[in-house]
């Protein structure tokens, strides 16, 4: 007389299973390359932007090195923020003999749809040693409200 | 020329040959390098460096540039993130003789420029062989 033990049985064989194997094995994949950056999501567009988010305001970050003032054109249309600007070329005297070019100049522009709501009239950037900071607030209607809790 | 369309460059990590105590990045710096008759020009993108943390050095014909900036973190919620602060480093292995007190260095707008002088042709030596 064969016995089974109970732990011996045969699972019951889920169709899905080799589904869901398949469906993890890819969330690992797109966590490792999450991880790999810090969080960091590739641009494809020149210049790379960081935004942060305070209770008040955003605050958009380019590194923009070479890039004059006057050569850099901001414009707020509704959410839409657009950064323009152009790099002068090199000088390209005679006689002189490139040992490494790797420094690009050129044109550029990007835009990029802000998340809440901001205020036209409050805009304030600043180039800094090739550090473009542009400080947006946002507009009353989406800033936060401190509601007062009363006793009664 | 007509105007091309400048395109993103990877930001790549300074291969300084040693791990610092700080977990702060090093990159290196996009160059231009070139050479006229009288000096050698490096142009380096540094961007959010200050004139007070470049350190620039000569030393056995290696140049080495070195670029601090503050990095404080940025305060609020990380919306978007494409680009990681970090400072400079690169060395550069110069061929040319090069006059160490006449190096100028300037700062504009992130982008420093080194003027490495070359020093005067050295004189040819003649030897003369006597035939005795």
């Amino acid at each position: 007389m064969a016995f089974i033990r109970f732990a011996e049985r045969p699972t019951f064989r889920n169709p899905w299973a080799e589904f869901e194997r398949i469906r993890q094995g890819l969330d690992e994949l797109s966590r490792t390359y999450v991880d790999k950056g810090k969080g960091q999501q590739s641009a494809n567009v020149y210049p790379a932007l960081n935004i942060y988010e305070e209770s008040d305001r955003l605050i958009v970050t380019a590194e923009l090195p070479g890039i004059k003032v006057g050569n850099l054109d901001l414009s707020l249309e509704g959410d839409t923020l657009t950064i323009q600007g152009k790099r002068e070329s090199r000088q390209n005297e005679a006689g002189i003999s490139y040992h490494r070019r790797e420094i690009e100049s050129g044109s550029f522009s990007r835009g990029i749809t802000l998340p809440v709501k901001v205020d036209a009239d409050q805009v304030r950037a600043r180039l800094n040693n090739g550090i473009l900071t542009i400080t947006l607030m946002k507009a009353s209607a989406a800033a936060p409200r401190q509601i007062n809790v009363t006793a009664e | 020329m007509t105007e091309q369309e400048l395109k993103l460059q990877e930001k790549k990590a300074a291969s300084s040959g040693g791990e610092t105590t700080k977990n702060e990045a090093y990159f290196a710096p996009h160059v231009d390098i070139f050479e006229t008759e009288k000096n050698v020009t490096v142009i380096a993108d540094m961007p959010g460096v200050t004139p007070e943390g470049i350190d620039l050095s000569l030393e056995d014909n290696v140049l080495t540039i070195q670029g601090y900036r503050s990095l404080e973190s940025q305060t609020g919620r990380v919306l978007l993130e494409e680009y990681e602060s970090g400072h400079y480093l690169r060395r550069f292995t110069v061929a040319e003789t090069i006059n160490q007190d006449k190096i100028e260095a300037s700062l504009v707008d992130g982008v420093l420029k080194v003027y490495l002088p070359k020093a005067g042709p050295a004189q040819p030596k003649k030897i003369e062989v006597k035939i005795g």
